[in-house]
């Protein structure tokens, strides 16, 4: 809770820069509105104002400045807008029991938190799985574990359009699979590493106490290994499940998605609409911080029901 | 139907070969350490092409690892132009900007403590956010040229490099700092001939995460409108209009590209950081 105060300090301050930044950024598309309806603005026409600075353009106008706070389709518009726009596709329709309407961005989130979860879970799947192999056989570890590391320097955005036309070939119908196996993609490779490293950290003189014990393999795995990897397998969690939304959502973009966050910030492109494009970034980064902090919560649950110290 | 029987039996003897190899007693020499992982990958390149050939996929499908590369050897010209402009001109000068960006701006930020507890979260949170989804409204304000994908580039690459190099600037130990201080150094001293180094390890390891983002933004840029060359165009027009082995070409261009240039920076890594105990020999 130190970190409060100066966070506060440093958004409200971002939010400033952001209204100061809107006045030169919107003051050309204003001035040409202005001038639409008939009023007079220094140089006439949106021609001749092209070569001219934006700076110059406010001090010659400055009476139109605010015009560009309140524009229908701004280059950038203000966090108002952004707020009352994400506030009119979310909640206002959710009051009016319209929350699963195809305009609601509850609507769109959901399919995309569903293809972000499948996507997680396969990866993390993957992630563990190979994660074991490579504990237990050194081939695995030799062969797998480079090209795991090369799998990521790889843009998997490459792949995003072909992973689609070649699912949509071999008979699956609609885009959650492909947008879940990108997803996979992305979101293996933290679990695989953090897995290997917790399921090593266990000292020698721990495992060799198994060994006096007489435990099988299995039963060392499940009572020493796997405990011991549960904070690091929380970490990469943590890190996964940022990573599968970022490939569910560049899954969403290339590909002529209908539905979906990716899919709103297409649309919002293609039929000029910079609110929606704005308020689908908005809520992906609600959606990620929700997902972050639900497994953020998880992890002190289960370490502390585990003995951790906090 | 040979051409998988072929292909399986290579598996099966690869897979045995592999594991010969590393449990035999040379398996700590390079020259195995580095075949294993190569067998390994020839193994699934001869998977997929005995797959395909075998039980006769449609090259519009899935083309074969040959078919392919015959693709790639034929259209060298068309690869480089769209090398140079999603690369050289977009992602390569984005990533500049952003990375230079980010270390002055870690630095100006370090100077007080306050905004640092301040901006840590909050950079981290922004770096684990999707932030690709910003491709139009960056091709909007830019036009088509590479400066839209520089843009989308420098954005976001910017966070991982900053709250990176923010932690490695507040690597160094008070003991080391206090050295510093008994030595009569200023700030800026301390900073470059200490916090700096220090901070190096860090701030590779965001630069070597900020080469895969780098290139994944100039690609999603490019499908939101670019000039008619750019691997992300020839990706998106090829999947639209069935040439898919050149589609493929492209792809292997840009897993070379992001696997040689973070080899690269890995190389850069071990020159810069010597010292660090992780590199040590």
């Amino acid at each position: 809770m130190r970190a409060l105060l100066p966070m506060i300090t440093v958004l409200i301050a971002l939010v400033g820069i952001w209204y100061l930044a809107v006045a030169p950024m919107n003051i050309r598309t204003a001035l040409d509105q202005v001038e639409r309806s008939g009023v007079e603005v220094m140089p006439e026409g949106s021609v001749a104002r092209r070569d001219i600075s934006v700076w110059r353009l406010m001090i010659q106008n400055p009476d139109h400045i605010a015009v560009g706070y309140g524009l229908d389709r701004p280059r950038l518009p203000t966090p108002a807008q952004v707020g009352e726009e994400l506030w009119k596709t979310t909640g206002a329709m959710a009051m009016r029991g319209r929350a699963w309407s195809k305009r609601s961005l509850i609507y769109h989130g959901w399919i995309t938190l569903r293809s972000t979860l499948w996507g997680f879970l396969l990866g993390t799947t993957l992630g563990i799985a190979c994660a074991i192999a490579i504990v237990y056989s050194r081939t695995a570890q030799m062969s797998l574990m480079p090209w795991a590391i090369i799998s990521q320097t790889i843009p998997i955005v490459a792949l995003a359009p072909m992973i689609i036309v070649v699912s949509s070939q071999i008979g699956i119908d609609g885009r959650g699979v492909p947008k879940a196996v990108i997803s996979a993609y992305l979101c293996y490779f933290p679990v695989l590493v953090g897995m290997v490293k917790g399921l090593r950290s266990p000292e020698p003189s721990q495992l060799d106490l198994l060994k006096t014990y007489d435990a099988t393999g299995p039963q060392s795995f499940l009572k020493l290994r796997l405990p011991a990897s549960l904070p690091f397998l929380f970490t990469s969690l943590k890190v996964g499940i940022a990573a599968a939304l970022v490939g569910t959502i560049v899954g969403e973009l290339p590909t002529g998605a209908i539905s979906g966050l990716g899919a709103r910030i297409l649309i919002g492109d293609q039929f000029g609409n910079p609110l929606a494009i704005w308020s689908a970034l908005f809520s992906a980064a609600v959606l990620a911080g929700l997902l972050v902090t639900l497994l953020d919560l998880l992890q002190r649950l289960a370490l502390r029901r585990m003995g951790a110290q906090p | 139907m040979t051409a998988l029987i072929f292909a399986l039996v290579f598996w099966v003897a690869a897979w045995a070969a592999n594991g010969w190899l590393s449990n035999s007693r040379w398996r700590q020499t390079w020259p195995v350490r580095l075949a294993v992982p190569i067998l390994f990958g020839v193994t699934l390149l001869v998977l997929w092409e005995g797959l395909v050939r075998g039980l006769g996929v449609s090259p519009v499908i899935l083309p074969p690892p040959s078919m392919v590369a015959q693709t790639f050897a034929a259209s060298t010209e068309t690869l480089w132009t769209d090398f140079v402009q999603t690369v050289i001109r977009g992602a390569l000068r984005g990533f500049v900007i952003g990375a230079v960006a980010a270390v002055l701006c870690a630095i100006l930020i370090d100077r007080s403590p306050f905004l640092t507890r301040g901006l840590l979260p909050i950079g981290n949170f922004f770096a684990a956010l999707p932030i690709v989804g910003v491709a139009p409204i960056m091709v909007n304000w830019f036009g088509f040229d590479w400066q839209s994908k520089a843009a989308v580039v420098v954005m976001m690459v910017f966070f991982p490099i900053l709250v990176n190099t923010v932690q490695g600037l507040r690597a160094s130990d008070t003991l080391q700092k206090d050295l510093m201080r008994t030595y009569a150094a200023s700030y800026w001293q301390t900073l470059l001939k200490l916090r700096l180094p220090a901070a190096m390890p860090f701030i590779f390891n965001g630069l070597k995460i900020a080469t895969t983002l780098a290139l994944i933004g100039a690609i999603v840029a490019e499908y939101f409108g670019s000039p008619t060359r750019g691997m992300g165009f020839r990706i998106s027009t090829g999947v639209g209009s069935l040439s898919i082995d050149l589609v493929w070409a492209e792809i292997a261009v840009a897993a070379m590209v992001g696997t040689s240039v973070y080899g690269l920076m890995a190389w850069i890594e071990r020159r810069v950081t010597f010292w660090h105990p992780s590199h040590r020999t």
